[in-house]
């Protein structure tokens, strides 16, 4: 039953501060959800939170394309501890503190992509536009935080999740599966959140060609780099947008991964030359007429 | 807290936070209650739990239903485990639509008897109104009577016509589309349909009472309205694990398989809402239906309830 002089101190305090201690520490049913501690908020009990997060990591390892279950993997499994673990990252860096205290957000408004295709080509912030042109994509498409119930983590969830494309700028990892699966592994190894370590997963998804340059040379380099560099959760991305790329992997201890576009080009015109001479010595001894070279 | 009322009612956290909430005095805030007591006196109505402007109610649910068209049988399957077809299936045989060429009969011997016009409301992708022609071809050989499938939304009816081509009725006179709103059927004259169905639709409308009027005034004298639509469950076990599978399940299924928890959290509400099933024979009775007992047939425990009503001839 009601405990009387809880309830008291409770109805002493403003209405808005009520919501606070009503904020879901205890175990709750679904025909009685606690109220919502942000805009967009979905308190989500225990049960609830672990049938999301198997169903979301089925369902995204079958259909990558699904961003939101990827999204809501991300958010079910950060915490108890990860996402706690990440927010002191932020509060024992000063950058981190000014981010947390300003929270800015990326997004079409903030983030004005014409200007950024203006800067010069070794930018962050040209790098920045590269590959959201490259993807097709705007800074709106990432979906808004929904399931992590401490509002200061869900802005660092939100901050994370939109600072994912600096990533590849600064990494140069491009976009396709072979590249994402070498950042998650860089982030894994640098935030510790679990939908990041998850989605090496999609390793059975990639081609064993492209699998046996992840085991051996890109896994390897996010380890390493994922666990000596600074943590890039604390970057000021919007003060570092006219910087030198390389100037900023120095200061952040990050060394660039081989290029896998240029990789993955050679390695396909070796093949096609491979190929055509195949061709052209089948065609000699086939018996058919000489075509020339 | 002056109120007397406080002293007699349960002391239970809820009624007091609510009894705590004293109206601001400062002179903005008296003329800025004044303005959303206005506000609140304009005709509103509820959008699932939310309270919504009547107006806007429509668009919003024109929102979640072009939302779910395209999963919309795949999540009708996992939401109810497949007992929805169960349901369907009984709803049309109890109908039992179409006329039998050797037992119909007519007012005058010489006539032939004229092929009924049924009418499924709300029938977007199709499902009652492909049954209803199925029992009626090949249960009672009628191959004259013609259904019209209304629906106020057009990714809706889409989806209805690419499933129809997988039937024997797509492009036939005997299955027609039409895009309108159950409360204004303008385009259907009176008393010109035998039978009128909706089939999990009416919560959804905006002014349930004028939709049943609708229904009075296109039913011809005899008509039969009948509408299939989620009800309250009697027993408190299986209401409760039911509630629980509601409000914890389904957005859950939303988002894995439809990438949308809104809509599908938007669906249930919208089943707590809706009235009981006596009191929903109420307002069909007040429409100008006759309603004989049993007043409807529940299915699965009453989940889904089943209630049939006739135009007094």
């Amino acid at each position: 039953m009601a405990n009387f002089s809880a309830t008291k101190r409770l109805l002493s305090l403003p209405a808005s501060a009520r919501a606070a201690f009503l904020a879901p520490t205890r175990a709750f049913s679904v025909l009685k959800r606690p109220f919502p501690n942000y805009e967009g908020h979905v308190p989500l009990n225990v049960f609830e939170r672990g049938a999301l997060a198997a169903g979301s990591a089925v369902m995204s390892l079958l259909n990558p394309r699904r961003g939101d279950l990827i999204a809501a993997l991300g958010e079910t499994t950060a915490t108890p501890y990860f996402i706690y673990r990440l927010r002191d990252a932020m509060l024992s860096n000063p950058t981190g503190r000014r981010i947390l205290r300003d929270r800015p957000r990326i997004t079409s408004r903030t983030m004005s992509v014409e200007k950024l295709r203006a800067l010069p080509d070794n930018s962050v912030g040209r790098a920045y536009v590269g590959w959201l042109d490259g993807e097709g994509v705007s800074p709106d498409t990432r979906d808004s935080v929904k399931y992590i119930d401490n509002e200061e983590c869900a802005y660092v969830m939100q901050r994370y999740r939109e600072s994912h494309d600096f990533y590849h700028a600064i990494t140069g990892l491009p976009v396709f599966v072979e590249g994402e699966v070498a950042l998650k592994a860089f982030e894994f190894a640098n935030t510790l959140l679990p939908m990041t370590g998850l989605s090496l997963f999609a390793v059975t998804r990639m081609k064993p060609a492209e699998r046996s340059r992840f085991w051996q040379t890109y896994l390897p380099w996010a380890i390493s780099n994922g666990l000596k560099s600074k943590e890039v959760i604390n970057v000021y991305w919007e003060e570092e947008l006219e910087r030198d790329v390389a100037d900023l992997r120095a200061e952040l201890g990050l060394e660039r991964p081989p290029d896998l576009r240029e990789t993955r080009k050679t390695l396909r015109e070796q093949r096609k030359a491979a190929k055509e001479e195949k061709e052209k010595i089948s065609g000699l001894t086939s018996g058919k007429p000489f075509v020339g070279s | 807290m002056s109120k007397p009322t406080l002293w007699r009612t349960p002391t239970r956290l809820s009624r007091r936070l609510i009894a705590a909430k004293q109206p601001y005095r400062c002179l903005s805030c008296s003329f800025r209650l004044a303005q959303e007591q206005a506000k609140q006196d304009a005709k509103t109505t509820h959008f699932g739990f939310e309270n919504v402007p009547e107006s806007e109610k429509e668009s919003r649910v024109g929102a979640v239903f072009s939302s779910v068209a395209s999963s919309y049988d795949t999540m009708n399957d996992l939401m109810s485990l497949y007992i929805h077809r169960l349901w369907k299936d009984r709803f049309v045989r109890s109908l039992n639509p179409g006329l039998h060429p050797t037992t119909a009969t007519t007012t005058s011997s010489s006539s032939p008897p004229q092929p009924q016009t049924l009418l499924d409301i709300a029938g977007g992708t199709g499902d009652i109104a492909f049954r209803l022609l199925s029992h009626a071809t090949d249960i009672n050989n009628d191959t004259m009577s013609r259904v019209i499938v209304s629906d106020i939304n057009p990714a809706m009816l889409s989806e209805g016509k690419k499933r129809s081509l997988e039937t024997p009725w797509a492009g036939s006179e005997r299955l027609s589309w039409v895009e309108a709103n159950a409360e204004r059927l303008s385009m259907l004259d009176d008393a010109s349909i035998d039978l009128y169905t909706v089939a999990f639709g009416i919560r959804n409308f905006t002014n349930k009472q004028a939709a049943l009027e609708e229904a009075f005034r296109v039913l011809k004298p005899g008509g039969i309205f009948a509408c299939l639509e989620f009800s309250k469950v009697g027993n408190r076990l299986l209401n409760g694990v039911y509630k629980r599978w509601s409000f914890g399940a389904i957005p859950l299924i939303g988002q894995l398989v439809a990438g949308d928890r809104e809509s599908y959290q938007y669906l249930v509400e919208s089943i707590e809402k809706f009235p009981s099933q006596r009191e929903f024979v109420g307002m069909i009775e007040q429409a100008g239906f006759m309603v004989p007992e049993p007043a409807w047939e529940d299915l699965t425990g009453g989940i889904a309830a089943i209630h049939r009503g006739f135009k007094p001839v």
